[in-house]
């Protein structure tokens, strides 16, 4: 188990319990769920990745490394901050955190949205949105490294790394070396 | 002395017990037996020998002095009664322990003529305390034309200034110096050259330029005091500076009463413990004229006052309305009230047996009002007294203050000293802390 | 933080945050859809009693990328009775349901007054008298990170009319908290009449100071609120501390060059100077826009 302590954002320090996934684990995961991409759109033409900040830009870069050993072809990646869509603003701490780079106009195009965790479901349903502001996608699909349950609205993934039942109060890390379930202390 | 005039309503007689008198001659434990408007008997046993039915008030613990006189309050009537009148005032004035006022002419219309002075002096007459009049030195406080300060004298008008504003004319300021010295009359300068001042919201200074506010500066005073000093050396006649508020100006008055000049000067309480700093926050209950200033100057008005270059203590008591001071800082008018809290912050910063001599027999010697008023607590003394608690520590809450307007600097702090009775003319006119008038 | 009266309420770590978030609003400035939804249904009113069409535009236009409902008062407008009192105003603002107030007027600490009157709504202060400008030196010092990539260690010069400037006051508290040493360059009757606790030098030679400089930050001449008469002509206040094109040549070539406007050309600033790369006012501009959605999102949204 890795003792090392990760940083979460101004909520505290990671305290990791126990590791659900290997490093190894997470790049096999990464590479199939970058086939499932190709094979579910019929290649790769109007693809877009675009990595939810912070946790799910490395590994959309990641995939679209995935998607040109596979397939030949350099899918665009984007970036995003959803932070000035959150429905509960107000109610905690919300800074922007990183930037937001969308590189070219998504109309008609299928945007894969990348992430590292899906819990509630509420950072998707901001992504949703912030994504109908730059231009009207012809599809929006998810890809998650963990789904953790716990939805609060309906929203569901099309990719998943490894679905992961957890408790509300456990926190979920996803990095290179691997994931795992802690506390945030 | 002649007929006491104003409060007339002397009831049965009564019995100051238990208290220790402090006035001009000193301290000394004594009851005082009053009746007939007139102190009767003084000592440690007098209470014994009181009349039966006497009204007894107890002053154990307390000090027993001659009523406090106040030389400079804004009482408001005739023309803004919704900030104070006459008779809320006189409650105020002897709910601080005041026993006399002498009311600024800066009414509307302004005491400039015996009419207006007349009407004045009836109303002070069924009021808590004494009220004397202040007569303007010119007219309409205009500055240009001289008053009728003779026509006022005739009716026992004995101070004069344009109080509000100061005479700017140095030459129009010389001719009525030699004008009041015929008359036997006395006249006080509200020291600020208007231009100097001009557009000046607070004290000019290390915070007027923090908050980008213009300033006063402390040359707008001292230029018309060491104007006024040049005049009454050159006129022998008789002044009396009113609120100072500088260092330079305690100098220029220490320099010119080791001259030998006839000069007064009085202060302030709130000038005598708060600075400019506490405008900080824009609140216009700090705005005043003249200003808060440095805590050099707060400095240097104590060891005035310590010295005797400052005679007395005056309250330059200004009421406004709720929503006169909830206009932006630098259109509010300037004016805070104090016949309430004088006595305890005037007592927090030059000490008890100072406090009451600036607050009552040297300013009743300034007035005119000696030896009725402020006169040592003896045997056929009128009776003009006041009964303090020395230790009574209570907070001041604007809203249960007897003044009609509420715009004290001193709102929520914690005052040590407190008036427990108030007697003018022989009558209890405060019991307990209460007014009875 | 529930106002922003005072550049000093922000400290340094304040300051920063507003920068790094305005850094993402001007983002958004660049997209098609130059809206986001951050501040629906909240309501945020200007309460303008001194004329100022470019700063509550600036504010306004905020509010509204904000998704924000925007109410404006301006001094002519038959919404501010003649003889209503600022705090009925206010009071009766606050009641319709506003949660902030972007307040100026010609008269300092006003901002701080309304902030005592209201008991939920955000204060902004938006330029009050003489004493401050919060955002305007909040976008200034966006600016110039933006032109020079930092402030810390810089050398700032504040030129003109500070006496009666509160853009400058502003300036100052936010380059020195920021790292920066700002020197004040002036007559002795255009500086506040203590400087005592100002973290600032003084110099009465505009020519000796430039060539050290990296920002020239220039201040108006403050005609309506009295300067004229501080000065004995616009001419000679011109040929002391005007940056003309020969003083500005005179500058570093990385140095830059801030204005807040309006400019009046040819008194505080040469013509052909306002229009050097160096000047970077249209960039001030545009940046207000963006630093004012940061102040506002940090009033009402960012933080719970």
């Amino acid at each position: 188990m890795a003792g090392r302590e990760r940083s979460h954002t101004r909520r505290g320090v990671f305290v990791p319990r126990s590791q659900v996934l290997s490093a190894d684990d997470v790049r096999r995961a990464v590479v199939r769920m970058a086939h499932e991409v190709a094979e579910r759109n019929g290649g790769l033409d109007g693809v877009v990745l675009v990595g939810l900040q912070t946790g799910g830009v490395p590994l959309a870069h990641r995939m679209a490394e995935a998607l040109a050993d596979a397939e030949g072809v350099d899918v665009p990646v984007g970036t995003l901050d959803v932070a000035f869509y959150r429905d509960d603003i107000g109610l905690r701490p919300v800074l922007p955190e990183a930037a937001t780079d969308i590189p070219c106009d998504l109309t008609a195009k299928v945007v894969v949205l990348v992430d590292d965790v899906l819990f509630t479901g509420r950072t998707a349903r901001a992504a949703l949105h912030a994504l109908s502001d730059f231009g009207r996608a012809r599809a929006v699909q998810l890809a998650v490294m963990v789904d953790r349950g716990h939805r609060e609205l309906p929203i569901r993934p099309d990719y998943v790394g490894k679905n992961l039942p957890t408790r509300k109060d456990e926190v979920v890390d996803v990095s290179e070396e691997g994931v795992a379930i802690g506390t945030i202390q | 002395m002649t007929d006491v005039p104003g409060v007339t309503g002397v009831t049965g007689a009564v019995v100051v017990a238990g208290g220790e008198v402090l006035d001009a001659r000193g301290r000394r434990r004594a009851d005082v037996v009053i009746d007939g408007g007139l102190v009767r008997a003084v000592g440690p046993e007098a209470g014994r020998d009181a009349p039966s039915g006497a009204l007894v008030l107890d002053a154990s613990g307390c000090v027993v002095a001659p009523g406090l006189v106040d030389l400079h309050a804004h009482l408001r009537q005739p023309g803004h009664e919704e900030a104070e009148t006459i008779e809320s005032g006189a409650r105020a004035a002897a709910l601080g322990g005041y026993t006399a006022v002498v009311a600024m002419p800066n009414t509307d219309p302004p005491v400039d003529s015996a009419a207006v002075a007349r009407e004045v002096l009836a109303l002070g007459a069924a009021a808590a305390v004494e009220v004397a009049v202040a007569g303007a030195i010119t007219v309409g406080r205009a500055g240009e034309r001289l008053a009728p300060m003779g026509e006022l004298a005739a009716i026992g008008v004995r101070l004069f200034t344009d109080d509000g504003a100061g005479v700017q004319d140095g030459a129009l300021m010389r001719r009525a110096l030699d004008y009041a010295r015929d008359l036997g009359v006395t006249l006080a300068q509200h020291c600020e050259d208007a231009r100097l001042a001009a557009g000046g919201a607070m004290h000019e200074g290390v915070w007027s330029s923090l908050l980008g506010l213009p300033g006063i500066p402390a040359a707008a005073e001292e230029a018309m005091v060491a104007r006024d000093v040049a005049l009454v050396r050159a006129t022998g006649g008789r002044l009396h500076l009113l609120h100072l508020s500088t260092a330079g100006s305690v100098g220029l008055v220490r320099a010119a009463k080791a001259e030998g000049l006839a000069l007064s000067a009085e202060v302030t309480p709130h000038h005598l413990v708060l600075t400019d700093a506490e405008c900080a926050g824009y609140d216009p209950t700090f705005k005043v004229n003249p200003p808060l200033r440095s805590a050099a100057d707060v400095a240097a008005l104590r060891a005035g006052i310590e010295d005797g270059t400052l005679d007395a203590i005056a309250t330059d008591h200004a009421p406004h309305p709720p929503e006169a001071k909830d206009l932006p800082f630098d259109e509010a008018p300037p004016g805070m009230i104090g016949l309430e809290t004088a006595l305890p912050v005037a007592m927090g910063a030059v000490g008890l047996e100072r406090a009451l001599a600036c607050l009552s027999w040297r300013p009743a010697a300034i007035a005119g009002l000696a030896p009725r008023h402020g006169g040592p607590v003896a045997e056929g003394a009128a009776a003009n007294l006041c009964v303090i608690d020395p230790a009574a520590v209570w907070t001041v809450d604007p809203q249960r203050l007897a003044s009609r307007s509420r715009n004290t600097p001193f709102e929520g702090r914690t005052l040590t000293g407190q008036v427990r009775h108030t007697i003018v003319a022989g009558e209890p006119v405060v019991v307990d802390g209460r007014a009875a008038r | 933080m529930r106002h922003l009266l005072s550049v000093s309420d922000l400290g340094r770590e304040g300051i920063e945050e507003v920068l790094a978030v305005a850094e993402a609003f001007a983002e958004v400035g660049t997209r098609p859809i130059r809206k986001v939804p951050t501040l629906r249904g909240r309501a945020v009113a200007t309460l303008f009693f001194e004329d100022s069409t470019r700063t509550r535009l600036s504010f306004e236009t905020a509010a509204k990328r904000l998704s924000a409902d925007v109410l404006s008062f301006a001094a002519a407008s038959s919404s501010i009775k003649k003889g209503e009192s600022i705090r009925d105003t206010v009071e009766t603002l606050e009641a319709m349901g506003m949660d902030a107030l972007v307040v100026r007027h010609a008269s300092a600490g006003v901002p701080a007054q309304v902030s005592r009157w209201v008991t939920r709504c955000s204060v902004v202060n938006g330029g009050d008298g003489w004493h401050e400008h919060p955002t305007q030196a909040l976008l200034d010092c966006f600016t110039v990170t933006q032109a020079l990539g930092g402030i810390e260690g810089r050398r700032v010069l504040v030129v003109g009319d500070v006496r009666h400037s509160r853009v400058a006051r502003s300036q100052v508290l936010a380059y020195s908290a920021l790292g920066a040493s700002v020197t004040l360059v002036a007559p002795r009757s255009l500086l506040p009449p203590s400087l005592e606790g100002w973290p600032v030098e003084v110099t009465h030679d505009l020519d000796g100071a430039l060539a050290g400089a990296d920002v020239v930050s220039l201040l108006r001449l403050q005609a309506e609120r009295g300067s004229g008469a501080f000065v004995p002509s616009l001419r000679e206040y011109s040929a002391r501390f005007g940056l003309s094109a020969a003083r500005a040549a005179r500058l570093s070539p990385k140095a830059v060059i801030t204005h807040p406007g309006p400019m009046i050309r040819g008194v505080e600033i040469a013509s052909d100077v306002a229009d050097l790369p160096q000047a970077l006012v249209t960039r001030q501009v545009t940046n207000g826009v963006a630093v004012r959605m940061a102040v506002l999102f940090l009033l009402l949204g960012g933080h719970a």
